[in-house]
């Protein structure tokens, strides 16, 4: 059954249509990543899924409750970490929770011992009962991933949850995240701009650009799309030989070695080296998400907006309107 | 998940194609356009049943006692000018000018300084939902599943608890150095603490609701709760002062408060004290009606 399913989604606002006719659908149980750069529309895409903002057209089902007639049945079953922290400073965390579990509508009974479970989860039951504000980066997200969890949703909307935040805390969210998953089978609808982190936790990822989504598909399989390993070899190598393989698509000289571009650098490395003579240095540069993001985001940006202008002023037009 | 009924076909994304049908969804809702969601869904909102939801109201209480106690310095300082009034003006003015024969001026004015330290208590706490706003605590209110009446009275409750703590605390320190007052006076100044602090209240969080950002504060302080104190009345006698005071200040809802205080006290007023209490529930309902309001729209901002 689909966790989600939109149909057709559509926000507009006075200048710019934020999210233009998102179709999509999310099973039970998976890690949707949405990645795109800033103002492509992650953002208000959620926060229409999550009833916060009113579609201007078109509707989705949320955990088989309906966004635009159901708002607080879809809030019942959801769980949000904002992109900016959202906890209550002047309230210590147990308070956060306690709170938070009341405004949800959870049994009385249960509250309590959930708060323990939580705290444990994220690892802050030592600090419960310390005001937030005495709080690092850190502990914050993890104070609001317990939160946006305590109520037990069935799918997790979590906006940018590693912003900002140190290596370690981004590793320590992650983990969390994976835990999750493998725990309660719950339904995360991750956005991002960090490839890494799509890479690692998702199990689709969604590329949006500009209120639209352009590519969907496994984190592989979206690489494969884009194609190559980069190899770079340094030594006397024989190009002619090389060219002649046929996992080999390209081979150009560059700062002094060549970089040669080939299908499959796991199991192709292997003949590559032994056909290309003496080498001295050899680089492994697989496809990483930043280059498929480049490659499906970044040209689109570039393509049809930033050429088109001509003038100076139209291009400011321009890229105000992509930022926003 | 309730009564779903078609398993939807794995269908990963279309984009931007014909619209097309939902798999019904058990039909506990009613669909707003027919069948295909094609032209422009309109927004319904969520049928009014639990308009009220007592343990999101308690909870939300609890959080503005919690926040309130914690700040004691906060507690102290609203109390600072209207002890000023009370002290330096009240005895500075002498014993001679008292509107109300075998009063002082000082004992006169106590009854509005009480309703100045409500007014300052309730509307700056209002105005404070700025500042949830800023620090983002309200979207995780916004987004909970409660009604915006539940969260509008869950925030009004919270300043009515700051503003009767503040004039129980005036009322001790009144009782004590001021004017000989008696537990059942102590009690009824009390109990019109509550619609006087409500009214305020819901004023200072429709104003807040509205405002973007903690600048407008200081213009609100000086174009509205300056004025709202002095054309009350609660610093001279309305029948003595000019007409065009006496006009403005019958639009004052601080005027009927003070009146109100003054006949509690002082056995004494202006208006009797049916015209102040019809006049204080008329600003009680226009105030929630415009807070309501208010937080209907309040948005997420992004």
């Amino acid at each position: 059954m689909a966790a989600i399913k939109t149909d057709n989604l559509i926000k507009r606002y006075t200048e710019v249509t934020a999210v233009d006719g998102v179709s999509l659908e999310i099973p039970e149980g998976e890690v949707f990543g949405l990645l795109g750069p800033n103002g492509a529309g992650k953002t208000t895409l959620i926060s229409m899924l999550a009833t916060l903002v009113r579609p201007t057209s078109g509707t989705a089902l949320v955990a088989g409750r309906d966004i635009n007639t159901q708002p607080l049945e879809v809030r019942r079953n959801i769980g949000i970490v904002f992109q900016e922290p959202s906890v209550d400073d002047l309230l210590t965390a147990r308070e956060n929770l306690y709170l938070h579990s009341m405004l949800y509508g959870m049994p009385r009974a249960e509250i309590s011992p959930e708060i323990e479970k939580m705290l444990a989860l994220v690892k802050l039951s030592d600090r419960a009962d310390s005001l937030v504000k005495t709080y690092s980066g850190g502990m914050r997200r993890r104070l609001e991933i317990a939160r946006g969890l305590i109520h037990s949703p069935k799918i997790l909307f979590l906006d940018e949850p590693t912003l900002g935040l140190d290596p370690a805390s981004r590793k320590a969210v992650w983990s969390h995240i994976r835990d999750l998953k493998a725990a309660h089978n719950t339904t995360i609808i991750l956005t991002t701009h960090y490839m890494e982190e799509a890479d690692s936790l998702a199990d689709r990822i969604g590329i949006i650009n500009k209120g639209r989504i352009i590519e969907l598909d496994t984190p592989a399989a979206l690489k494969k799309k884009v194609g190559q390993d980069l190899v770079f070899l340094k030594g006397a190598i024989d190009e002619t030989t090389l060219r002649a393989l046929p996992f080999v698509n390209s081979v150009e000289r560059e700062n002094g070695r060549y970089k040669i571009g080939i299908t499959n650098s796991g199991a192709n490395l292997q003949a590559l080296l032994n056909a290309g003579g003496r080498i001295d240095e050899v680089e492994v540069r697989r496809v990483t998400l930043d280059d498929v993001f480049l490659k499906f985001a970044g040209q689109q940006i570039s393509d049809d907006a930033e050429e088109k202008a001509e003038g100076i002023f139209e291009r400011i037009a321009v890229n105000r309107t992509i930022r926003k | 998940m309730e009564g779903r009924q078609g398993t939807s076909p794995a269908c990963p994304l279309r984009m931007g194609g014909p619209a097309h049908n939902f798999p019904g969804a058990g039909g506990n809702h009613e669909r707003v356009s027919s069948p295909g969601y094609a032209g422009e869904v309109l927004w319904r909102p969520e049928p009014v049943k639990p308009m009220l939801n007592l343990n999101a109201v308690y909870a939300l209480l609890l959080r503005e006692a919690k926040i309130f106690f914690r700040e004691k310095e906060r507690i102290i300082s609203i109390l600072i000018s209207p002890l000023l009034f009370l002290f330096v003006m009240g005895k500075g003015m002498g014993t001679g000018t008292s509107p109300v024969p075998g009063y002082t001026y000082q004992q006169f004015i106590f009854p509005g300084i009480m309703a100045m330290v409500i007014l300052f208590t309730s509307i700056t706490y209002g105005l404070y939902i700025i500042w949830d706003k800023r620090l983002d605590f309200l979207k995780e209110v916004l987004a909970a599943p409660i009604s915006r009446a539940t969260l509008f009275v869950g925030k009004s409750l919270g300043g009515m608890l700051g503003a009767i703590i503040e004039t129980l605390l005036l009322v001790l320190i009144g009782a004590l150095f001021i004017i000989p007052l008696n537990p059942l006076k102590v009690l009824l100044c009390l109990a019109a603490a509550f619609p006087v602090s409500y009214m305020i209240t819901n004023l200072g969080l429709t104003i807040g609701a509205k405002m973007k950002s903690m600048e407008g504060f200081g213009l609100v302080m000086s174009f509205l709760t300056w004025p709202l104190f002095f054309f009350s009345g609660a610093l001279f006698d309305l029948g003595a002062a000019a007409p065009y005071i006496r006009a403005i200040s019958l639009f004052d809802p601080i005027t009927y408060a003070v009146d109100l205080f003054r006949i509690i006290m002082l056995g004494s007023g202006y208006f009797s004290v049916w015209t102040d209490l019809g006049a204080i529930a008329v600003f009680c309902l226009a105030s929630t009606a415009a807070g309501v309001a208010a937080f209907g729209k309040l948005q997420q901002e992004k």
